[in-house]
């Protein structure tokens, strides 16, 4: 199991270490005991071979001397796991993201000042979240109860065993006695669209990897039930009823390749009737991650001209067709066009938005606030070079494009959403319900 | 800032201030110092000092100021153990306290205070915690048991914890029971043989119960735990993966990777024509694609993970290529791992996608990434017998852009590509020689030169080629130096009359003016064949060549089922087992796959083990050393000169130490030694013996693969420099969880040492008898359906001549050759003895002694009758002793 946790800065300096393993200290002969502190060894090994490496880091798991390192970084900071044993790395990194939500959620941003300013706070979470290496119970909610910034106020008893029954209960995620006047519940469905396109305009890989993300402001314990247009529910429900009504729906319906769901969703459930029910948690949480590959609607086509006109020219010409609706709009359009390292000067004629050359991240960059669907739009440029002797030709990494649409790329409805309490009195009609659809680009790149 | 602020403080030395604080009367005064005290022991200042005034502040109301009282207790009670006793008794009182988080807290940080004195307290408010009515403190008293087992486990077995600990199993709180699970695996784990978590279907039903209900980690720890457990049939496995298949959905890719070790072990057991078998297979695919849109750092652990599946059971994954197509952001550890699963997945029917994405990959950056695509096409062309001229067409492209590496690493797949179509794609060869004077690599040099010698009949210019190399000679590489010598050697018996001079040449060059003995071996061998029977030369120097494989870089089989067994952990990531990096006993237990319930149990890939030496791994050899004896050719024989060292072992087991590496040949370091097994260590033991003029130092050792996976168990240890005319004895103490590659013969162990002068080789051959492990005593019944069992053609019969002994057994036993049964029929003893080797392979064997007969009969019965000869060399080398 883990045997120590420390943070670093991005000078190497340690803000935060905990030992958890005795093991872990004894690193090397060097270890001085004197002082106690047995672990230095392993703080500074890891310090000289990763932190402070000459290249880049090369995997973010590094055996030193028989003691193995986890890293993770945030903004500036290193999160390191430190263990001898043969740990399960993958529950290591959960473990290690989880603690990075933890701290947000307490502190907000990880940044040194933060870390500088709550490191009581982050020893206490420590010592909880994590037993001899043993990750325990590390929902927020259910920590938040205990552990405070300004410290515990006398408990009742009842209060107290209420603590303990939640962090080891099975609903260790909500607690009991919730209570809203106004019940309302907002889902947002979240896509990142990827794609990678051939020059020519062939597909290569698309896919969409969305998120349910829910906010939850409803009393009690609710029982929630949650119904999407996904293919196996319709097709099993068009069995059943009216064949035409299933020809309708099943056309909407989406193929969905593989999903996970907050630990709160009862997976058997799931495995056996594709149904998805829960109790959610209080406040914001994500539901559901799912993955689809079919049928998805590509929001841009961008078609790229490169040509190069002799050893000190290119021409580029970027061709982006939006692709859904006529009444929507797609917001936050940037095309990001690559320019060779040895680039003196570049002339840009764009028919919408503003674009730029940017030298230091040797791109155009083309910004283009707001476009409807079925509309075109082009940018051409004229790229100077400096003649080199670099052997190597120019690697042509491929044109990204980033872009903000109100739909769901993938097709995803949501169908429903019912909530039933059955202890309070209020009803599935009461609850205020919010939907919205947010379609983001995630890496949209066209090779060119 | 409040940090730098207290950090500021101490560093100025006033500790003496803090003391006033810590005995402050106001609460705040005192937490702020504590604070202060906390901060400083982060960044590593010694404040130790105040340990008393500190335990002081430790009897208080404020949670908040006793746990941070206990932190400091945590880390300092070690190095003050008289002290850390005063404390002992506010523990004691807290694990009383009416708030169970107190109570919680005070065992928790109990079990983390290292002392004896204060373990012997710690006793009995364990188990009444274990007992608690609440299940906060219970589950934090569950892994206090595994921690105080670490300190103790002898006072843990004692005081019957361990019972306790297996009833929690049966606990009503998920998570008490994912505790217990998790420390009892823990302490089971330096407890090999114990039956300590004894799963059976009653507690296994138990687990899966709880595995609905408790936490992500809980959930992480029961399925880790259920992999251990072997189903008795195929009925039960399957209910078993019908209950672990939901977890494939969670969020955690933790758990998704353990349900998938789960299910991966237990479709062992599963018939392949049940339609359940192919449903699984099925779900698996899925959630592992999945796991490619996690962060990048799982992503890494997930493809080093997918690499296994995917050579274990390719089906899985053969219809989810592109999702292994690299993205131009992803980090260079996770395109280095795509790159690898793309070429295991590369088939006929998405040959063309995958080339045009590794041609594509081949302009990159990252000068390690587009080395290995130019490497990829070429394996392409290998595996995938319809794309191979698409293949050299790219390749030949990509020659054309003449960047440097790209080119050498062209050129040396190209060479495997001719060695596996003969005579296909000699056209290239032109475009090939154009590039020979930017080769600067040895490997690109080396392989260029094979080309040349092997089609030297269609190049017009060959021997001018060749010659131009020669020049300089002596500064090439060994590996060039012997292509070199070869391909002249070819050259000449394909066109005789023209090359003579430069046969002659090479010739002298590598036999007299040369110091590397392999060169000199291979140059002397072939002078006398050409000198004695030139056609002879030709049937040895143009024989045809054995085919090259079509997989590369496979993982051993039994290696592969152990690292299935271990999805999702560490030794997934390293693509080792455990043993090679966890110290002491933990992990040494080697993980088998379950049989399947079928007959054929031979397992999935009968692979032969990969021909082209993989690349490098990620964690870096030693000495960075190719060991592959292609090149380093044979290594010369132990040689036992006159000059033997070191006088008889009498501890018995060792042979006379033998010269393995004469200093004529090592620059003056010379080495003899010999093998031992001691209190169950096998031991190498070496005089190193400085013949030069010049001071050694910086000694590592590395072994090639062997029949056993014998590898060093820790470095060698020459602490101080060696000068010269000194000698110094090491006692290395081997494993033999290291890679295995049979040998021939089988007890041949092909070493490499380093010093601060060069690297050496040599091999020795170990006595097999010092993999005799002392467990080999077999059942009596065992070894008799053993004996019949294993057929007669295993059976091999030898003679021991002239052996006088009387008490037979002792001397065996005292080798690890245990004594079965005696029995005596016609004045004849028959001894039915048993040995078991490290790999745990049993030899049965029967000796007849007839009275008055100085010769011994011996038959060895063995399900791997290779092993045989060597057996039968120690039983002799025991008894003659």
């Amino acid at each position: 199991m883990i045997g120590g946790l420390f943070i670093y800065n991005h000078k190497g300096e340690v803000l935060i270490s905990r030992v958890y393993r005795d093991d872990i200290g004894s690193m090397e002969l060097s270890g001085s005991c004197v002082g106690g502190w047995l672990e230095r060894n392993a703080v500074d090994a890891f310090r000289v071979n990763v932190i402070h490496a000459r290249q880049q880091v090369r995997s973010p798991v590094t055996n030193i001397a028989r003691t193995s390192f986890f890293h993770v970084k945030r903004s500036n900071i290193w999160l390191a796991a430190v263990t001898k044993q043969n740990v399960n790395a993958a529950m290591v990194f959960e473990f290690l993201y989880k603690m990075c939500d933890v701290m947000t959620a307490y502190f907000g941003k990880i940044s040194e000042e933060n870390i500088k300013n709550n490191f009581v706070l982050i020893y206490e979470l420590l010592d909880e979240i994590l037993d001899f290496g043993y990750p325990q119970n590390s929902e927020t909610g259910a920590l938040k109860t205990f552990i405070t910034q300004q410290g515990i106020k006398g408990q009742t008893k009842e209060e107290q065993s209420q603590i303990t029954s939640q962090v080891t209960g099975q609903i260790g995620w909500r607690r009991e006695g919730i209570k809203y006047r106004r019940n309302e519940l907002f889902l947002d469905v979240l896509e990142s669209v990827n794609l990678l396109m051939s020059p020519q305009g062939q597909v290569l890989s698309a896919h969409v990897s969305g998120r349910v993300v829910m906010k939850s402001y409803l009393s009690g314990m609710p029982e929630c039930k949650f119904g999407m247009n996904d293919k196996i529910v319709i097709d099993k429900q068009g069995k059943g009823g009216a064949t035409d009504d299933a020809a309708k729906s099943g056309k909407q319906s989406i193929a969905i390749d593989d999903c996970t769901f907050h630990q709160c969703v009862r997976l058997s459930k799931f495995d056996s009737e594709r149904s998805i029910s829960f109790i959610p948690p209080d406040g914001e949480y994500e539901l559901m991650r799912y993955r689809t590959t079919k049928d998805i609607i590509l929001p841009f086509r961008v078609i790229p001209l490169v040509r190069e006109v002799g050893r000190t020219k290119l021409e580029v010409k970027v061709v982006i067709k939006s692709n859904f609706k006529p009444s929507l709009l797609a917001q936050k359009i940037e095309v990001r066009i690559p320019t060779p390292l040895n680039t003196s000067g570049v002339q840009v004629i764009c028919m919408k938005g503003k674009a730029k050359y940017k030298a230091s991240e040797n791109a155009i960059v083309w910004k283009i606030k707001r476009m409807a669907g079925m509309k075109e739009s082009q940018i051409s440029a004229e790229i100077e070079l400096l003649p080199t002797n670099d052997k190597k030709k120019w690697a042509r990494p491929p044109i990204s494009m980033n872009f903000e649409v109100p739909f769901a790329p993938s097709g995803l409805k949501v169908r429903y959403l019912k909530v039933f309490e059955s202890k309070l009195n209020y009803s599935d009609h009461d609850v205020i319900k919010w939907v919205r659809y947010i379609g983001r680009s995630g890496i949209y790149e066209t090779r060119c | 800032n409040e940090w730098m602020f207290l950090f500021s403080l101490v560093c100025s030395g006033e500790i003496f201030e803090l003391k006033a604080e810590l005995n402050s009367d106001k609460k705040e005064k005192k937490k702020e110092a504590v604070k202060k005290v906390i901060a400083s022991m982060t960044v590593g200042k010694d404040v130790s000092a105040l340990f008393p005034d500190v335990v002081n502040c430790m009897q208080t109301d404020n949670l908040e100021l006793k746990k941070l009282v206990y932190l400091y207790l945590m880390n300092y009670a070690k190095s003050q153990p008289d002290m850390a006793i005063m404390a002992v008794n506010t523990f004691v009182k807290d694990c009383e306290d009416p708030n169970p988080l107190i109570r919680a807290l005070a065992v928790r940080t109990m079990g983390c205070i290292r002392v004896d004195k204060i373990t012997e307290y710690l006793c009995e408010p364990l188990r009444k915690c274990l007992k608690d009515e609440d299940p906060y403190v219970r589950k934090t008293a569950a892994v206090c048991v595994a921690k105080l087992h670490d300190i103790n486990a002898q006072l843990v077995e004692d005081q019957g914890f361990l019972d306790t600990l297996k009833d929690l199993i049966s606990d009503s709180n998920p998570m008490v029971v994912a505790n217990a699970v998790a420390a009892l695996s823990e302490i089971a784990e330096s407890h090999p043989n114990s039956n300590l978590l004894d799963l059976n279907p009653q507690t296994i039903n138990k687990l899966l119960t709880a595995l609905n209900e408790c936490t992500e980690w809980g959930q992480i720890f029961i399925l880790d735990c259920l992999a251990n457990y072997t189903p008795r049939d195929d009925r039960e496995s399957q209910s078993i993966c019908e209950r672990v298949t939901p977890r494939l959905s969670h969020a955690n890719s933790a758990v998704v990777l353990s349900a998938v070790k789960v299910l991966m072990k237990f479709m062992e057991m599963l018939p392949k024509d049940l339609d359940y078998y192919g449903t699984l297979l099925k779900k698996l695919a899925p959630p592992l694609v999945t796991l490619l849109s996690a962060e990048p750092e799982l992503q890494y652990v997930a493809l080093r993970n997918i690499n296994l599946i995917v050579q274990r059971r390719p089906e899985i994954m053969k219809h989810e290529m592109k999702v292994f197509f690299v993205k131009y952001n992803d980090p260079i550890y996770v395109k280095l791992e795509k790159l690898d699963i793309m070429i295991r997945l590369a088939s006929q029917a998405n040959i063309a996608q995958v080339l045009a994405e590794l041609k594509e990959y081949a302009t990159e950056v990252d000068v390690d990434f587009v080395r290995k695509a130019v490497r990829a096409i070429g394996r392409c062309a290998i595996k995938v017998e319809q794309s191979a001229e698409r293949c050299v067409s790219t390749l030949l492209d990509l020659i054309q852009t003449k960047v440097n590496y790209v080119v050498q690493e062209a050129i040396v797949v190209i060479k495997d590509i001719f060695r596996k179509y003969p005579n296909k794609y000699e056209s290239v060869i032109a475009t090939l020689c154009e590039n020979l004077d930017s080769l600067d690599e040895p490997e690109a040099r080396a392989a260029m030169i094979w080309i040349v010698g092997e089609y030297a009949e269609r190049i017009d210019n060959a021997d001018e080629l060749l010659e131009s190399f020669l020049e300089g000679f002596h500064d090439e590489s060994t590996q060039v130096q012997l292509q070199l010598l070869t391909a002249i050697v070819k050259l000449f018996l394909k066109k005789p009359t023209e090359t003579q001079e430069l046969v002659q040449q090479v010739l002298s060059l590598a036999t007299q003016d040369s110091d590397n003995p392999d060169l000199r071996d291979r140059g002397y061998i072939y002078w006398r064949l050409l000198s004695t029977d030139p056609v002879a030369a030709k049937e040895v120097v143009l024989a045809e060549k054995p085919l090259i494989s079509e997989e590369t870089d496979l993982i051993e089989p039994t290696l592969l089922e152990e690292l299935i067994c271990h999805i999702g952990t560490l030794a997934s990531v390293y693509h080792k087992p455990p043993s090679a990096f966890v110290e002491g006993s933990r992990g040494v237990q080697h993980k088998r796959l379950p049989c399947s319930a079928g007959s054929s149990t031979a397992g999935v890939s009968d692979a032969p083990p990969a021909v082209i030496p993989s690349q490098g791994d990620l964690l870096g050899d030693l000495l960075n050393l190719d060991l592959t004896p292609t090149t380093t050719g044979p290594p010369p024989p132990a040689v036992s000169t006159g000059m033997q060292l070191g006088a008889m072992d009498l501890l018995g087991g060792g042979l006379d130490s033998l010269v393995w590496l004469q200093a004529m040949k090592a620059k003056g370091l010379e080495i003899s030694g010999t093998f031992a097994r001691r209190a169950g260590v096998i031991q190498m033991e070496m005089t190193l013996t400085n013949k030069a003029m010049s001071v050694m130092t910086d000694f590592a050792i590395q072994f090639n693969r062997n029949s056993f996976g014998l590898s060093p168990a820790g470095p060698l240890q020459v602490l101080t420099p060696l000068s010269p005319n000194q000698s110094i004895e090491v006692a290395l103490p081997l494993n033999t969880s290291g890679p295995v590659m049979k040998m021939d013969p089988l007890n041949n162990l092909q070493v490499a040492v380093k010093n601060n002068i060069d690297v050496f080789y040599f091999s020795c051959q170990y006595p097999i008898s010092m993999l005799f492990v002392e467990d080999g005593k077999m059942e009596r019944q065992i070894f008799l359906a053993t004996w019949k069992d294993i057929p007669n053609e295993n059976e091999s019969q030898f003679q021991i001549k002239d052996c006088h002994l009387n008490a037979v057994s002792n001397k065996l036993q005292g080798s690890n050759i245990f004594t079965i049964a005696k029995r005596t029929v016609d004045g004849q003893d028959m001894l039915y003895l048993s040995v078991k080797l490290t790999n745990g392979i049993w030899v049965l064997a029967e000796l007849r002694i007839q009275a008055g007969n100085p010769n011994y009969t011996i038959s060895l019965k063995c399900r791997a009758p290779e092993v045989s000869q060597c057996v039968f060399q120690s039983y002799e080398a025991v008894l003659k002793n």
